[in-house]
């Protein structure tokens, strides 16, 4: 337990029997456990004991998991480091002197590192894929409304879901197959209705009769493989040579790979970051110290008191989206910025849709670079963002993709991310169990 | 050239209107990153309009009493709490 790995380790005693009896699951510290503190990584919250589970805990219980840790992870999920944790830094198990990425380092690094079998993540813009890749284990993160996010702390709602992680694409996807399906908690999580809301069969929910585990059989002879070729162009050599190593493997199953081209993509990362940051700005408005998280016991007027609250309670790249979240929603920018984010995100969507026309699954390396040394990219947020390229138009496209190891350079793990039609998480899972052989 | 620069107060302002307390170190950095980073998101500009189509329908249950959490528990994190109320800090 070496990598700071775990904010919080205590044990929570699944169900006797079930899918995951005997196997041990890291949960990210920003979904709820019931009497057992849920920080998010933040000062914040560092006493912050949820009354109720979330969903996807609930369900891990039913199916009989044993919970052993709450994950480290960037606070409130803002970074792809989990070097903004006020609990301190995760350590890449591959090699120590990296970081496992993020946000959910410390659910990925727990995996990697043999302290769970398994870990759930939540994935804004990327923290489950990006982790997974950097510590070379697999990642999903489900098409929209797949998961419950009832229990979630909110980041971004409309990017956001809860997304699983372990060793194999067969175990990773097991671990899917618990916690989908539709909550009453979560209405985004609601196929069963029409539209004027009414009816009420719950079997319509796309995971009632999937068997995601079941995919993984590596049989991908004759399955169309789009690479989009928007995201080599930036890419570190080394990433690009692993991810043509793989697709070479592919073909060499019978895949067949095709070529194809994706405009909107190169306003993807400016999307996302706007419409990330004003949900945010709107989401983390709730900590002011009076219902739940640190108050600082400051007298007069109250505006100054949460002011001063927030202050001691945030840490910088939480203060910093916070903020160009409010500037960016303020009035004279919302139209500039925010419904500009909007139209691009529906183009984005559009692209997807039209790319998933030619091809059965699309892939990309999961991220542009190796895992950085520790402390090498804090200072420069605008790099930061920009190592976001290849994941974040999958979330503002609502789409499942997952990533899966493929190969290392230099000694660090590589991730090859591999990006379904909506609720096709069937397809990725096939086609990644095809790159695991 | 960014066509919207800012400035220090301006970064004051947004975050007196997102009341979040900085120090001056903070202003001057941020006053520095956000001019890089918004200079970035002028790229949306080019973005053309695009007729979006919302996937999900209203989702509205009958109106009727359900368990949720009882008081005790609904404050236990409350740093303040009187007669079963949260308490904050005066408004004046």
């Amino acid at each position: 337990m070496s990598q700071n790995a775990f904010i919080t380790e205590e044990t929570i005693e699944g169900a006797d029997d079930g899918p995951l009896a005997d196997v041990t699951v890291a949960v990210k510290d920003n979904i709820s456990t019931e009497g057992v503190r849920t920080t998010c990584g933040s000062a914040m919250l560092e006493s912050y004991v949820p009354p109720y589970d979330a969903t996807v805990v609930e369900r891990l219980k039913d199916a009989g998991a044993t919970i052993v840790g709450k994950a480290n992870m960037d606070e409130f999920g803002m970074g792809g480091t989990t070097e903004t944790s006020a609990y301190g830094a995760v350590k890449n198990p591959v090699d120590e002197g990296h970081v496992p990425g993020g946000s959910s380092g410390g659910s990925a690094a727990a995996v990697a590192a043999g302290d769970a079998d398994l870990a759930l993540g939540s994935d804004t813009g990327g923290s489950v894929r990006n982790p997974a890749a950097f510590c070379g284990v697999v990642g999903i993160k489900p098409t929209y409304g797949l998961v419950s996010r009832y229990g979630l702390v909110a980041y971004a709602n409309s990017l956001e879901q809860i997304g699983p992680i372990g060793t194999s694409v067969a175990e990773t996807a097991a671990l899917l197959d618990v916690i989908s399906g539709p909550d009453p908690r979560d209405s985004t999580t609601r196929f069963d209705l029409d539209e004027d809301g009414n009816g009420t069969d719950e079997t319509d929910h796309p995971a009632a009769d999937s068997n995601y585990a079941g995919a993984a059989d590596g049989d991908v002879d004759g399955m169309t493989i789009g690479v989009i070729t928007d995201l080599l162009a930036g890419a570190d050599d080394r990433v690009v040579e692993a991810f043509e190593t793989s697709l070479d493997d592919l073909r060499a199953q019978g895949a067949e790979t095709v070529e194809v081209s994706l405009d909107s993509l190169e306003h993807a990362v400016q999307a996302y970051y706007v419409i990330a940051m004003s949900e945010a700005s709107s989401n983390l408005a709730r900590f002011d110290g009076v219902r739940y998280g640190q108050s600082g016991g400051y007298e007069g007027n109250w505006n100054d008191a949460f002011a001063r609250a927030r202050e001691e309670g945030f840490g910088e790249e939480v203060k910093r989206r916070i903020l160009l979240g409010t500037y960016a929603l303020s009035a004279g920018y919302h139209d500039k910025y925010y419904k500009k984010a909007q139209d691009a995100r529906a183009w984005v969507k559009r692209d997807f849709d039209d790319a998933l026309d030619q091809a059965d699954v699309l892939a990309t390396p999961t991220m542009p670079v190796l895992p950085p040394e520790l402390g090498e990219s804090l200072d420069d947020p605008l790099q930061l963002y920009l190592m976001d390229a290849n994941t974040v138009p999958v979330n503002l496209a609502n789409l499942p993709a997952i990533s899966v190891p493929a190969g290392e350079a230099d000694g660090l793990p590589v991730g090859l991310q591999l990006i379904g039609p909506k609720f096709g998480e069937e397809s990725i899972v096939r086609a990644a169990s095809a790159v695991e052989e | 050239m960014s066509e919207t620069p800012v400035d220090a107060e301006e970064v004051k302002h947004v975050a007196e209107l997102a009341r979040v307390d900085l120090d001056d170190d903070e202003v001057d950095a941020f006053t520095t990153q956000f001019a890089e980073i918004l200079e970035y998101f002028e790229a949306l500009d080019e973005v053309p309009e695009v007729e979006s189509e919302a996937d999900l329908v209203n989702v509205m249950r009958p109106d009727e009493v359900e368990a949720s959490l009882d008081q005790e528990e609904a404050l236990q994190n409350a740093a303040e709490t009187e007669d079963g109320f949260f308490k904050g800090p005066r408004v004046s």
